[in-house]
């Protein structure tokens, strides 16, 4: 009679949160921050039409990175979470905070009790009607809420894009201003021999929490809007395109943050 | 409600299901469907919906009474509804169904845009409608029918004097697109007649103000559960149009000089 395999609980949850955040490394970056009319999401994305940025509802974003089916579900469940409390009560009784709160017991659940954790990072933004009313969650593949006060950033190399912002990031800044941060911190990083490399529109995926706007403050701004707003350096088109995202776990093309 | 926030999120992000808000309540909290079979029927109705199409795209105009029995229940109710950017929905029928089941329609569109990440095409907003009303077809045999009207600018066509879309429905769910302009309601019949005489093709907007608003001062002249503009309250009726830039309400002060010019004319002529 062969021995049953033993691994410590201990062991277990390690080995999974290594398979988590290896898989979220792999992909691009996300950079969510607030600007002086709400939340901006810059992330870096090749396809126009997988979104890695999304409405949830009237004053509610949602970006994140990792596995595209993954969290692909559950924006949708965030949408339909979100619609369903909006009917049964009021629009304005919906807000971020639940829904974070949403996501990170879903996460945990399937962070203790499934084989495979999900390998993605969330970001659940809400813009109120004043700059300090604005709110900005990140939730972990293993239910972890934190509540970020200025910025955060998900995915690919995500602390020395971290430390990168910490330099240039300036609260309250105009929308121009903060697409320049962000493009700017995103090019920094990942160029070959240290290069900047330079981030056309086509390789972005851009969209704005605007408080000054009507019921839905979510907007996109991509193409000619896009290009306008990018800093020197930034906006050319790119002469070879781009390789898809998030390679698979048996490719060895990314290069994991660890 | 307290039930599904007990299992989470996750019972929901399991399941794949469709894009359809609809579909997803009647399975996580069919309770608050506004289809489910009611017994009174004394609720108050909604009564005279008229929309034409022009130059621009398209207009839909409303009164503003509700009535129960031989009374007037509501003097201010609205029944014409902006459900997306560029469509417009006006009920008759059951005030209480059909407001909710027009809340429910926009969240419906909102939920489908979010989630597909694009709207739908004017034909699919208006089947989807449809089939919304056949849900509601069990209540409609006890007198609580809900019978909307739908319009709606056509984003898909270029030229704006030919986006205008209307669309009427009957309790069973049947869908029939019309031509230049429509009217419901238990005063349809003298706004449609008015409409006949008086809509032109290719109006301007201020044309086709003047062309809705006086359909439905026909309509309250003859029908008494359809309300006339009440001059001494301010309450006019309720005039939304849709144009390729979207939806925008006519406001109070415009239309008190529309009815005010009407009213003019037709001092003038006390046969009309």
């Amino acid at each position: 009679m062969s021995m049953p395999f033993y691994a410590s609980a201990e062991q277990i949850m390690r080995d999974r949160s290594e398979y988590a955040r290896k898989g979220i490394a792999r992909g691009r970056s996300v950079v969510v921050l607030t600007y002086a009319d709400g939340v901006l999401f810059v992330a870096e994305n090749a396809s126009s039409a997988l979104h890695k940025v999304s409405e949830i509802y009237d004053r509610i974003g949602f970006a994140a990175v990792g596995k595209y089916n993954e969290f692909e579900n559950l924006r949708v469940a965030g949408i339909r979470l979100a619609d369903l409390r909006g009917y049964s009560y009021d629009r304005r009784d919906v807000t971020a905070r639940a829904l974070a709160n949403a996501y990170a017991q879903t996460l945990g659940t399937i962070f203790t009790e499934q084989q495979k954790p999900y390998e993605v990072e969330l970001c659940v933004a809400e813009v109120g009607p004043s700059a300090d009313e604005d709110q900005l969650y990140r939730l972990s593949y293993d239910g972890t809420i934190v509540d970020e006060p200025q910025f955060l950033v998900m995915g690919g190399q995500a602390e020395q894009l971290t430390s990168e912002l910490k330099g240039s990031y300036l609260a309250g800044a105009a929308l121009r201003d903060a697409v320049g941060v962000a493009v700017n911190a995103l090019g920094k990083i990942g160029g070959t021999d240290g290069q900047p490399r330079s981030m056309p529109a086509s390789q972005l995926e851009v969209a704005v929490l605007d408080r000054t706007r009507g019921k839905r403050k979510f907007r996109r701004i991509s193409n000619g809007e896009l290009t306008g707003l990018l800093p020197e350096g930034h906006g050319e088109p790119l002469a070879t395109p781009a390789p898809a995202d998030t390679p698979r776990h048996d490719e060895n093309g990314g290069t994991p943050a660890e | 409600m307290s039930r599904h926030s007990e299992l989470g999120l996750l019972r929901y992000a399991t399941s794949p299901g469709s894009s359809s808000f609809t579909e997803f309540l009647n399975a996580a909290a069919p309770e608050l469907m506004p289809n489910l079979t009611r017994t009174h029927v004394d609720a108050p109705h909604g009564t005279t919906i008229v929309a034409a199409t022009f130059g621009e795209g398209v207009v839909m105009a409303g009164d503003r009474r509700a009535t129960a029995g031989n009374l007037i229940a509501q003097r201010d109710i609205e029944k014409v509804f902006p459900a997306d950017d560029h469509t417009l929905v006006g009920i008759a029928g059951t005030a209480g169904i059909a407001v909710e089941l027009v809340r429910l329609y926009q969240v419906e569109l909102e939920h489908y845009e979010k989630i597909e990440g694009t709207q739908l095409t004017l034909d699919g907003k208006a089947n989807r409608l449809a089939t919304m009303i056949r849900g509601n077809l069990a209540a409609a045999m006890q007198g609580l029918a809900v019978v909307p009207l739908f319009a709606g600018y056509d984003t898909a066509i270029t030229d704006p004097a030919t986006a205008g879309k209307i669309y009427s429905f009957d309790v069973t769910g049947g869908r029939y697109p019309e031509q230049y302009y429509h009217s419901v309601g238990s005063g349809s019949l003298f706004a449609r007649g008015a409409l006949k005489k008086l809509w032109r093709p290719g109006l301007d907007r201020t044309g086709v103000i003047r062309v809705v608003v006086e359909s439905l001062f026909d309509a309250a002249d003859d029908d008494s559960a359809t309300g006339g503009p009440d001059l001494t309250r301010g309450i006019y009726p309720v005039v939304i149009i849709t144009t390729a830039t979207g939806s925008e309400r006519v406001a109070d002060d415009e239309l008190a000089g529309v009815v005010q010019s009407i009213i003019a004319d037709r001092t003038g002529r006390p046969g009309a």
